[in-house]
């Protein structure tokens, strides 16, 4: 009786790192067929529309106002310790280093990458992806490996986008609404911000991409073999799994890197 | 105008197949005669597109051979078994069009894929295509445009756009009114006719749709084989199930299982809650 929640953990446990390295086994075989063949270009070209372009300007919404906030809570912050002159600096290095990639990959991940989880998965319980193979198209080139590379280009842009954005939403309340100096605005981002900090998001970028397109695309595909619910309830099922799966590896995968890069 | 000289038996050899630990056809030896329409029989949940998806190649036999042609299709290397696919077209239930592409594109996809056609000639062929199943001012549509007997023929004008020797129907009636039943039947009436040398296989319980086009019966029962024949000898049998089967008696009421009787005190609740009395 007392080995049973033991027991219970060890199970989930397991379970959890056995669906890590299927979706590692299911990445590598997505990669496996993303330069396959020409006809590749158009479906990572609608893909980099669907995911990047579609997310574009909640990504640019989303990093003004976190500039914005940043911008507040850093000049009264800095105000305390008379140290008003750091704002550019604690705002942009707060957004490059952390809040650009972690929070573009929340947004991207639960608009786009939602929306793949669906899209697969209605297309495993309609049969589409059967009627794939039995055409003779393999289904991870078709569906997989196209959006693995758009992922792969979109982030990294949606996070310079994000970051710059939010640089802007820190000057407009840092320097417009509450009067910090311009030029010792950008003079304390040009000083502070190096080249490993804008490498560093760009790292970042790229994990979480393979992080969001690997969970969302394998909890659409895998919806069928779900225990938890048949037909639509497991498409349902999948879709809320995959955003959930996807922030919470985000956030681990942000930690690891973060302490490397460190 | 006959395309294929080859004409594919479907061959079945001590197949067993099913889901995970649970059996469906158990040990079945049979063979689908090439170029005829050959009928799979059966109530529902008897493993009759499990038979389908085993012939397809989507699901593994547990234990016995899927042989087409001779050859034994789970024993191919990769290469030749992709090849054999190709040389299969698949019509599923409910057309399992792509839903992002339009109905010309669905069409045109295995063309697109496996050849390089010019795109003059892939449009050529998928209007005739689309035209041979009725259909032809439907190619920049969406397949949530369509009806459900629209998108089943549009899935079929994609099952025979390879011109495929076998082609296989999951319940190509299921769901549709007796004049669109009628059309798909006619339509896989006149695909024979057009290309003698064609394997059809179809998955169905619409009996009228068997008497109108099958060749060869083969009727499944509790993971068996227990008829296989010409579809006269089906209707000469003396055999109890296919005898209810093909006159559409109801089960008895020993064979039906549990029974659950309704108190009148709940199913007058029920009906007061539901403001019927």
């Amino acid at each position: 009786m007392v080995t049973v929640p033991v027991v219970a953990v060890g199970r989930a446990s397991l379970a959890f790192v056995g669906e890590m390295g299927a979706m590692l086994i299911f990445l590598l075989l997505g990669m496996r067929h993303m330069c396959s063949s020409t006809k590749q270009l158009q479906r990572v070209l609608r893909q980099v529309h669907v995911i990047g372009a579609g997310s574009f300007f909640l990504i640019a919404l989303i990093g003004l106002f976190t500039g914005m906030v940043l911008g507040l809570q850093g000049y009264y912050t800095l105000t305390r310790y008379g140290s008003v002159g750091m704002l550019g600096s604690a705002v942009a290095l707060t957004l490059i280093r952390e809040l650009g990639p972690v929070l573009t990959a929340i947004m991207v991940t639960g608009r786009a990458g939602s929306a793949m989880a669906a899209e697969i998965g209605v297309m495993r319980i309609s049969d589409q992806i059967d009627a794939l193979e039995v055409m003779d198209i393999n289904p991870y080139a078709y569906l997989v490996s196209p959006r693995i590379t758009a992922c792969l280009f979109v982030f990294p842009l949606l996070t310079a986008v994000f970051n710059v954005v939010g640089i802007l939403g820190g000057y407009l309340t840092g320097v417009q609404l509450l009067g910090v100096n311009q030029g010792v605005y950008f003079y304390s981002i040009e000083s502070s911000v190096v080249f490993a900090d804008v490498a560093g998001t760009f790292i970042k970028s790229v994990f979480f991409a393979l992080t969001v397109v690997t969970v969302c695309c394998y909890k659409g595909f895998f919806a069928n073999l779900r225990q938890d619910g048949m037909g639509p309830a497991a498409v349902g099922n999948a879709t809320t799994s995959a955003v959930v799966l996807s922030c919470v590896l985000l956030l681990l995968v942000d930690y690891v890197i973060t302490s490397v890069l460190l | 105008m006959t395309i294929t000289t080859q004409v594919w038996d479907i061959a079945l050899e001590g197949l067993t197949a099913g889901y995970g630990p649970k059996v469906v056809l158990e040990n079945i030896s049979t063979v689908l005669p090439g170029g005829k329409i050959s009928m799979v029989l059966g109530g529902s949940g008897c493993g009759k597109s499990t038979l389908l998806r085993q012939i397809i190649g989507l699901s593994a036999p547990m234990e016995g051979k899927v042989l087409l042609g001779g050859n034994d299709f789970f024993a191919m290397k990769d290469a030749e078994f992709r090849r054999m696919r190709r040389r299969m077209g698949v019509l599923f239930q409910d057309g399992a069009l792509l839903g992002s592409l339009t109905v010309g594109e669905n069409i045109a996809l295995p063309l697109r894929e496996h050849t390089h056609l010019k795109e003059a000639e892939v449009q050529e062929i998928v209007l005739h295509k689309l035209s041979l199943v009725g259909l032809a001012h439907t190619t920049a549509l969406y397949p949530s445009q369509l009806s459900g007997g629209m998108r089943k023929r549009a899935g079929l004008a994609r099952a025979l756009v390879t011109d495929p020797p076998i082609l296989l129907c999951d319940e190509p009636t299921s769901g549709l009114d007796p004049i669109s039943a009628a059309q798909m039947d006619a339509l896989l009436l006149e695909m024979r006719e057009r290309f003698p040398s064609m394997t059809i296989v179809c998955v169905s319980h619409d009996m009228e749709s068997v008497k109108a086009i099958a060749d060869h019966v083969l009727v499944l029962h509790e993971k068996q084989v227990i008829f296989q024949g010409s579809l006269h000898n089906l209707q000469e049998t003396t055999k109890p199930y296919l005898l209810q089967f093909l006159a559409r008696a109801p089960m008895r009421e020993e064979e039906q299982g549990a029974s659950y009787p309704l108190s009148e005190a709940t199913r007058a609740h029920m009906h007061r809650e539901l403001e019927l009395q």
